[in-house]
């Protein structure tokens, strides 16, 4: 029996929910100059909404329900529920969005128009607490597109031309994207009926309806999530989005909107068509081609970018697809190496967006070929961007190299074994467009001035912008290190694959 | 509590507004304070007696009245269905929300001793009580009455701009308006003589599907797509909604257009299903598709703000006619989904769109001009607007959640339901259309420069702006109960035809 009350939870969903949106409101309302007011307000509403999200994970550990329904309209109910594969996304996103928040507000310090910054900021983190709780496809579908409406302003927020281009084309591709996913839910509920997400698939028996057309819906729902997961060849926006304030770009990337798109195949694959439906239906191989080919092309385009935040942008690309093809990967040890990735991923590229920004905002510097010798400038910094790196290639123990273990042995056990050769492949890659960034940090000597430096007192930065630095790069180490601990992403990975395969 | 029964309050909501129309023709020549409390009485009482009409009828069920205790066929009867009731309220709480919108206007015009143009008030009234007429009417020849009183007080409230375009406008309006109103009565004379009766129930029992009949319904439709400016007869709107008061561009796009759509919905589907042929549905779901399209590139291509949004209307009534196609011929279910998703579409445009006029009006007041480049950096200045404006685009675009995107989804399964993949593609890509117009103007608020100048505008413009914009997005998460109340009783959820 659970050692916690059975309380009838169906206000906690909700309250996770208005933790963000109700503080987007009143930020919005808030005049420009109330700096401490706003700040207490992001800061007070991450905090709750942690702590929300870690009663909610214990509960739902020893099986607790959390659920909040009711009609929306004829044939279709909202719901929003709290399951094992929720809290995944759900405790990554708190989590970050608190780290972010500090970042951003250290960041945006005498920036004008915070006011409308953080009020989207917040919508934007509630986009992603509803697509982590929303129970069936129609109310993913409305936190997918709220995502899309929230990050808007954040992509053009510096108002430039440039600035405002890539808002137009960040909105083509995720409003299209939008319009196929709608059609796939809208053919899926045609055919099905209003499913509520369930471990081993809402579909019972695929014997009972046209094959045909349920592969159909399946590569139209994956396209519509694939834009936002930014799988090749929808990918075109996000490189360009990288026009953003330093802390959106790491929000997009390693939480909200591409995870959004992540966390959407996974749910589409295990919680709508239930994996074994999915490997009986044959899409998950050509899922795992599309993967692959995407995990490559990334690191192949990351090796020519000059830019810091293109060559990262494109690596996020190349790493968030390691989730779909742990996914695509049938059987559990693949399914271990995607779910953790989800949060390893999202750890490891959060850090090294931080990292960027710190580089920006205290030595003026965007393009790898500045960076010279800034490791004994800004040595914390500059072994956070470390940790991060390494984490990406794969180096044991971080996290990194606790995805890709898992990944391998899922490859054999799915027998696939040239996914292996993709993975190494890809290592290699990884490491040949990181590690000479590590070298220039640590052992090339400065030889210019820096572009355009600050000075921040006795710290190498700002202290908001180096803190949530610090404290995700030790995490990236924990998770690696700790991946054998209750609770840690790997620990949560495997409880939630034990309830997704029927045997 | 006494309990008042449905069929005791209906004539009360044509006698209240009509009543306030005389009042403000006596009171024409004043302003200031007085005119502004006697009409927040009237429009308070008009909204209670929505309020209570539609609850007494959602939980009791459709009511009737013959004026006067004259019956059919003599006198005048007044009923009330759910649909009816609906668009009753519906009518009530968005002309209260453009009445204060022009309260706000008078208030500050008071203080600063300015002008406000004259007559909008009896005007406003009389359109009220036309709607109303409309929504309750019990037989076809006061659907006319409504209909014309509906024409002529909306092409008076188009002249109030005053302006030579405004005036030329209007005329342009007043023929599309007379022509429409021709060709319905002539429908309507039709009809008589093959059946010697108006009255709707009556008619449903009697007509038959015989070539006058036919010949009587074509005139009418065509009639009332005119007056509904279904492309390519829209030529009329777009200038009179572009050019007017910003109110009163609320007003026609929100409601008014909505009234001869109302008469086309209840002569098909209520009066006379057996006699119309699926093949006229489909035509005029083509028709719809062409306003959704062109309609949709005309706003994408507009350089002013407010004719954007009127280009905006025509598209926005081509979904309506997407109905068509979807209702007549197929199976019951796939007719039920389109018919909610249509009357949904209906009231969550007017929610929406009247919004939308109503922010943009807010912005030009503020940037002093008309045009989407005049907007350039209004974002970090009016934040209130554009969120209003940004709500309803949410609606208009059919994102969730809103009372927009439920129903397009209901139309979207309507579509797969009866295997019309076609208009699944025409409901997309006015979609797309929608989000194309509606982002334009966000990427001119987002434009940073300095050197704009913008005049503060009253905060109450940005408050009705909101309410109604919101009301958009509720009818998103809580459609359910308005749709069983607006469609209770329909023959078309039935599979009437």
């Amino acid at each position: 029996m659970s050692p916690i009350p059975e309380i009838s939870g169906w206000w906690l969903p909700l309250a996770v929910l208005g933790t963000s949106l109700v503080p987007a409101l009143l930020i919005m309302l808030l005049a420009e100059h109330r700096q401490g007011v706003r700040t207490v307000l992001n800061l007070g509403a991450a905090v709750v909404k942690l702590a929300l999200v870690a009663y909610m994970t214990w509960g739902v550990a020893f099986g607790n329900n959390y659920e909040l329904r009711f009609g929306m309209m004829p044939g279709v109910d909202f719901v929003l529920r709290a399951d094992a594969m929720s809290m995944l996304f759900a405790g990554l996103s708190a989590a970050l969005w608190l780290f972010t928040t500090i970042y951003a507000i250290g960041y945006l310090e005498g920036a004008p128009n915070r006011s409308r910054f953080f009020g989207f900021f917040s919508l934007c983190v509630a986009s992603t607490m509803g697509i982590a709780l929303a129970g069936n496809l129609v109310t993913f579908l409305v936190f997918y597109e709220l995502l899309t409406l929230s990050t808007y302003p954040l992509v053009v927020h510096r108002g430039t031309p440039k600035s405002l281009n890539a808002g137009r084309t960040y909105l083509r591709y995720t409003i299209g994207g939008g319009a196929v996913l709608l059609v796939g839910v809208a053919l899926f509920t045609s055919l099905v009926g209003d499913v509520s997400f369930a471990d081993t698939g809402a579909l019972v028996s695929e014997a009972s309806y046209d094959a045909t057309l349920l592969r159909v819906a399946f590569w139209l729902l994956i396209a519509g999530l694939g834009v936002k997961a930014a799988l090749v060849p929808l990918h075109g926006w996000l490189p360009i989005a990288m026009v953003a304030p330093a802390p959106v770009s790491a929000l997009l990337h390693a939480v909200a909107v591409v995870k959004a798109g992540a966390f959407g195949i996974v749910r589409v694959v295990y919680n709508v068509y239930g994996v074994e439906t999915a490997q009986a239906l044959g899409v998950l191989f050509p899922l795992a081609v599309l993967a692959s080919i995407t995990i490559l092309w990334g690191s192949v385009r990351a090796l020519f970018q000059t830019e810091i935040k293109k060559r990262l942008a494109y690596s996020t690309i190349s790493q968030v697809s390691y989730i779909a093809l742990g996914i695509a990967l049938f059987g559990p040890w693949g399914s271990i190496g995607g779910l953790a990735h989800l949060l390893h991923q999202g750890l490891m590229k959060i850090t090294l967006f931080f990292c960027a920004g710190n580089y920006a905002e205290t030595l003026g510097v965007h393009d790898i070929a500045e960076l010279d010798g800034a490791g004994r400038r800004m040595p914390v910094t500059s072994a956070a961007f470390t940790i991060g790196a390494f984490g990406m290639i794969g180096v044991p123990p971080l996290a990194g190299f606790v995805s890709k273990w898992y990944l391998g042995l899922g490859a054999l056990e799915s027998g696939m074994p040239w996914v292996l050769g993709v993975l190494v492949l890809s290592s290699l890659l990884n490491a040949a467009y990181f590690l000479p960034i590590v070298h220039r940090l640590w052992f090339r000597p400065q030889t210019a001035p820096w572009p355009d430096e600050h000075s921040f007192g006795t710290g190498e930065t700002n202290r908001w912008l180096l803190i949530p630095t610090i404290a995700t790069a030790v995490f990236t180490v924990g998770a690696g290190v700790f991946a054998n601990m209750p609770y840690s992403p790997l620990r949560w990975a495997m409880l939630v694959v034990a309830r997704v395969y029927t045997q | 509590m006494t309990a008042v029964s449905a069929g005791q309050l209906l004539p009360w909501l044509l006698v209240a507004p009509l009543a306030w129309a005389v009042i403000a023709v006596l009171i024409e020549s004043r302003r200031g304070a007085l005119t502004i409390a006697v009409h927040a009485i009237g429009v308070l009482l008009h909204v209670a007696l929505g309020v209570a009409l539609y609850t007494s009828v959602a939980r009791s069920g459709p009511a009737a009245h013959a004026l006067g205790g004259w019956s059919a066929p003599l006198g005048i009867g007044l009923r009330a269905d759910g649909l009816a009731v609906t668009l009753v309220l519906l009518t009530a709480v968005v002309s209260a929300a453009c009445a204060v919108y022009v309260m706000t206007t008078e208030r500050a015009a008071h203080d600063a001793d300015a002008e406000t143009p004259r007559y909008f008030w009896p005007l406003f009234w009389l359109l009220v009580t036309s709607l109303n007429g409309i929504w309750l009417a019990g037989d076809l020849f006061n659907l006319y009455v409504g209909l014309e009183l509906l024409g002529l007080s909306a092409v008076g409230l188009v002249a109030l701009g005053g302006s030579e375009t405004a005036l030329s406008s209007a005329l342009r309006y007043l023929m599309a308006a007379l022509l429409g109103s021709l060709a319905y009565l002539l429908g309507v004379a039709l009809i008589y003589a093959a059946y010697g009766t108006l009255a709707l129930p009556e008619l449903a029992e009697l007509i038959a599907r015989e070539p006058l009949t036919q010949l009587a319904i074509a005139l009418m439709t065509i009639g009332l797509c005119l007056k509904t400016a279904l492309f390519p007869l829209h030529g009329w709107l777009p200038p009179a909604h572009g050019v007017a008061l910003t109110p009163v561009s609320a007003l026609l796009s929100a409601l008014v257009v909505k009234g001869s759509f109302y008469i086309l919905f209840r002569l098909w589907f209520d009066v006379a299903p057996e006699a119309v042929t699926p093949l006229a549905a489909q035509g005029l779901g083509v028709l719809g598709a062409g306003a959704v399209l062109w309609g949709g590139w005309q706003a994408l291509r507009e350089p002013k703000l407010k004719m954007l949004v009127a280009h905006s209307t025509v598209a926005q009534l081509g979904y309506l006619f997407l109905f068509f196609p979807l209702a007549v011929g197929t199976g019951v279910s796939a007719a039920a989904l389109a018919t909610q998703g249509m009357l949904l579409h209906l009231v969550a445009h007017a929610f929406a769109k009247s919004a939308m006029f109503l922010a943009s009006g807010t912005l030009i007041a503020a940037a002093g001009r008309g045009g989407v480049a005049d907007l350039a950096g209004i974002g970090r200045h009016m934040p209130m607007s554009l969120f209003a404006f940004g709500l309803a685009g949410v609606s208009l675009m059919g994102l969730p959640p809103s009372g927009g995107f439920n129903a397009k989804w209901l139309l979207l399964q309507s579509a797969l339901a009866s295997g019309q993949w076609f208009w699944l593609c025409v409901l997309l890509s006015g979609g797309l259309l929608t989000a194309g117009y509606v982002f334009r103007v966000f990427r001119e608020s987002f434009v940073e420069s300095k050197d704009s100048q913008f005049t503060p505008t009253p905060r109450g413009y940005d408050w009705v702006a909101l309410t109604l914009a919101a009301m958009a997005i509720a009818l998103g998460l809580a459609s359910q109960a308005p749709l069983s109340t607006m469609t209770s009783g329909l023959r078309v959820m039935a599979g009437g035809t």
